[in-house]
């Protein structure tokens, strides 16, 4: 094989295409992952999970797991010494089941082994003995049947109070007259399935006792402070008697908000005062983190016939599973963007998020504005056909912009090129189509032979959408940086962002070199016993609010170096967003200035090639137009892109996990499918910079908006092609093909 | 049991449990953590190596299996600190990003290349159509392999 030299990487400033400076590590094999690590004396701790959707728990029995060769120990709630329950933003999860188990892979009892095997197998002679109990399965009975949580946790936090069983939140936006009529009107009913983050590297870390009571946790996490703010308290220790460190992490998407092993490994370690590991399976994994919120969404757009947006009715129905996770938040965003990027005089918008014993969901890649996009970009294009209006001419239309109102009130004061985004994206030539005879490979059923080309049609579809940057609702949304300058005049950087893959590090990297004039300059590890929260790696955020933290403890930093003349300089500086408020609980109307600090928009174009006997796909092209601000590194924000277009595919095409009466019965890569090389068309990308004013440097967050968007303008290409209303996600061969 | 094996050229040797597959054998017990643990199961990729010049999923060989045989990880690649031409494409072309199907990736197009040094698009997404990634859409996975090939 041959060889080449070591390139020679130079971490440039904001702007510029610089190479990840964890590239290399993660190439040779060297970058340690949180399911690398092991420690001296190190044991695997294994968590048993409940076969049930449902079920009260009548006794646990662990005699027969304890005696087991290898076996260190076997926890259950009883050994929990603190809070029994934690949870994001409701404390509704337990720690380890008690009274019942509400999904299908809920934690019941925890052991620690010298082999991984050993754990497991201890696991299998725990004896639960379960009553099992009918499951809430279908979203739409959730609210008649008895309530999974009768303390209803969620309930009196400023939220619209809402008697029926079984609702984590309901939100209720009402603006201008609901009421009004438009000439024309077009409805339409969407259902999105269940989709998983599946990032590859799957929950684990380790947890190592410090000797002194408190314990050290080395975990794949999206916010470090919010998981030690989590475990703390269910540990009964102080909260830096836990100390959390990033873990490299193997993709997130919103799949590790959440606690996985943090707490487990913790109660583990200090039980048996020994460094334990905790490394999920794949099918753990399916069954073990929260996913994207299926939907059911009933929309009305009413229009005057020249195609101005009159009035639009939305309502929004979420599964939430069984816990409440991030659910209150999603279904608020679902609820914020159900118009999409539109400006609309009057809306009634209802959104409603259930608790069931379906598998759980919280956070993923786009939040609820992925869900609304696909309906209200469907009916979009039926808008578009009643009144024979190009679909693109229609959007552009009715764009919103900046000085617009939208529907929760709030005036749009920022950034917004929605037009400017539709403009570029359907001016980007579409690729001419492909003569027959061809490869296979290049033909909708691909090595599977499927067909020479008879039967296959080609269709065009646009979309557009947009989302939230940065947490909303009068969240208090900060983040931390502390800049070391030494006398040598290399500096460290200290900020406890996430390095999830996004390439946050680099950002801060580029933010520090630009701010200090100085490429001497380290990363220290994202840890929380060196820095005050970073806030988390998610809602499009990191980039925004670390270049501004990390901006200002620069700034600071040469300030006191001028005020004292040199020496060693160590700052802390806290970044806080533009304020927001929360929504009135009755109207849905902002309370403030804002109910988000700022949205970004993406628009895109897709061909896609449909074998309309069979009903296979073959999305052909993707081409894309998004606002982003101001690109830190052009090279990771098109990489950003890429990847949030698969995400999108994938829920459009393939990904949804199935369920029979709450239980998961997809659990692997098998016969769970995300998109392959082979799934995968060119993406071509356009890069609209135009600053946020608001932000550092202009900067917008990039990740979201792609996968927000790609779902829906996909499946406009197949309803183009097949003539079809495919009205729900993923598509599947039957709905294709009419069955 | 106790195993004795090649690894990236030198002899190795370690007690394993006889389920013990060989990626658990590389990670947990001879040091090499470079081939990853994405699903276990060999539809991800991640943890594909060379078994006596063999692109294989590490783990679904057992590690008793590979008594004796040579084994090429990841870590294996590099030759006296200079990058193998693949993994210097993977990150000039930006092909990273949280990397966890990295090394599957790298061993996998090396491998593709030493057979075919000049793979169309097509022979490309082909070959590669059994590594798993989430985060990069591929597209700047098929830069790099065309970078490496070129």
């Amino acid at each position: 094989m041959s060889e080449t030299a070591v390139p020679q990487l130079e971490l440039g400033r904001i702007g510029e295409i610089v190479p990840r400076v964890d590239g290399i590590p993660k190439v040779t094999g060297e970058f340690a992952y949180s399911s690398d690590l092991q420690a001296a004396g190190m044991l695997w701790g294994h968590t048993l999970r409940s076969p049930h959707a449902h079920a009260r728990i009548a006794g646990i029995d662990v005699s027969g797991a304890v005696g087991m060769p290898g076996v260190h120990a076997v926890l259950t709630h009883e050994d929990v010494p603190g809070a029994k329950r934690y949870g994001l933003e409701f404390q509704d999860q337990p720690v380890l089941a008690y009274d019942r188990v509400r999904y299908f892979g809920e934690p019941v009892a925890l052991v620690a082994a010298e082999h991984p095997e050993q754990a497991r197998r201890a696991t299998e002679r725990i004896r639960v003995q379960y009553e099992p109990l009918e499951p809430i399965v279908d979203p739409e009975r959730a609210t008649e049947q008895d309530p999974l949580h009768p303390d209803r946790p969620t309930m009196g936090h400023g939220y619209r109070d809402d008697p029926r069983p079984n609702v984590v939140r309901s939100l209720v936006i009402r603006h201008g007259d609901p009421d009004a009529e438009g000439e024309v009107s077009v409805s339409g009913v969407y259902d999105l399935g269940i989709q998983d983050q599946a990032f590859l590297g799957p929950e684990s870390g380790l947890a190592v006792p410090d000797g002194e009571g408190g314990v050290d946790v080395y975990v794949a996490t999206q916010w470090l402070h919010v998981d030690r703010d989590q475990v703390a308290p269910c540990l009964n220790l102080r909260s830096e008697q836990v100390r959390i460190h990033l873990a490299g992490v193997g993709g997130a998407f919103g799949g590790r908000e959440d606690l996985s092993m943090q707490l487990h490994g913790a109660l583990l370690a200090l039980h048996t005062n020994r460094p334990v590991k905790i490394v999920y399976s794949r099918e753990e994994s399916f069954v073990g983190h929260i996913h994207r919120h299926p939907a059911r969404i009933w929309a009305e757009h009413r229009a005057t016939r020249d195609g101005k947006l009159v009035n639009v009715r939305v309502r929004i129905l979420l599964d939430g599973g069984a816990y409440a996770s991030s659910s209150s938040a999603v279904t608020s965003n679902a609820a914020s963007f159900a118009c999409g990027p539109y400006a609309v005089d009057n809306a009634l918008i209802e959104s409603t998020c259930v608790y069931t014993n379906n598998p759980p969901c919280g956070a993923m890649r786009g939040f609820g504005a992925v869900q609304a996009c696909f309906a209200h970009e469907a009916q979009m294009d039926k808008l578009a056909e009643a009144l024979d209006i190009d679909p693109v001419e229609l959007r552009l239309l009715n764009a919103l912009a900046p000085g617009s109102t939208l529907p929760t009130g709030q005036q749009i004061t920022g950034s917004l090129p929605v037009a400017e985004v539709i403009r570029r994206a359907a001016e980007l030539p579409l690729p001419e189509p492909e003569k027959l005879p061809r490869d296979p490979l290049r033909l909708p059923g691909g090595s599977g032979n499927t067909t020479r080309g008879e039967g296959v049609k080609r269709g065009v579809g646009f979309a557009v959408g947009f989302k939230n940057i940065g947490y909303s609702e009068g969240f208090d949304d900060y983040t931390a940086a502390r800049v070391r300058l030494h006398a040598d005049g290399s500096a460290d950087v200290h900020c406890a962002a996430a390095e999830v893959g996004q390439g946050v590090a680099n950002v801060i990297l580029q933010v520090a070199r630009t701010e200090l004039g100085s490429d001497d300059v380290t990363l220290a590890p994202h840890t929380t016993s060196t820095v005050e929260s970073a806030g988390s790696a998610s809602a499009s955020r990191m980039t925004w609010m670390a270049s501004g933290a990390v901006r200002d403890a620069c700034r600071a930093a040469l300030e006191e170096r001028e005020r004292t003349g040199g020496g060693e300089v160590d700052v802390e500086r806290v970044y806080r967003h533009p304020r927001t408020t929360p929504l009135d609980p009755e109207t849905g109307q902002v309370t403030g200035e804002r109910v988000h600090v700022a949205y970004a928009c993406a628009a895109m174009r897709v061909v896609a090639e449909v074998d309309v006997e069979l009903g296979l796909t073959r999305v052909v092209w993707i081409g894309t137009a998004q606002d982003v601000g101001k690109a830190v590194n052009p090279q990771a924000v098109t990489g950003q892109i890429e990847g949030g277009t698969a995400q999108g595919l994938g829920l459009a095409l393939m990904e949804e996990i199935q369920t029979r009466d709450g239980l998961i019965t997809n659990a692997s890569f098998t016969d769970y499918l995300i998109p392959t090389t082979l799934d995968m068309p060119p993406v071509v990308s356009e890069l609209i910079e135009e600053a946020e004013p608001d932000a550092p440097y202009g900067i917008k967050g990039v990740g979201e908006p792609p996968t927000v968007v790609s779902t829906a303008a996909i499946v406009a290409a197949l309803r183009a092609a097949t003539g079809r209303e495919l009205t729900r996600v993923p598509v599947k061969p039957d709905d294709i093909v009419g069955l | 049991m106790r195993i004795e094996l090649h690894v990236n050229g030198e002899a190795c040797e370690a007690d394993v449990w006889e389920g013990e597959s060989l990626l658990f054998a590389l990670r947990e017990r001879l040091g090499f953590p470079g081939s990853k643990n994405a699903c276990e199961q060999g539809e991800c990729g991640s943890c594909s190596v060379l078994l006596d010049g063999r692109l294989v999923c590490s783990c679904l060989v057992l590690a008793a299996q590979a008594e004796g045989h040579e084994v090429v990880t990841v870590e294996g690649l590099a030759e006296d600190g200079r990058l193998h031409r693949v993994q210097e494409a993977f990150v000039a072309a930006g092909a990273v990003q949280c990397g966890f199907c990295t090394p599957g990736l790298v061993v996998a197009t090396a491998d593709l290349l030493e057979h075919n040094s000049d793979p169309t698009d097509d022979e490309i997404r082909e070959a590669l159509s059994g590594n798993l990634c989430r985060c990069t859409g591929y597209a700047k996975i098929f830069d790099a392999v065309r970078l490496a090939g070129a």
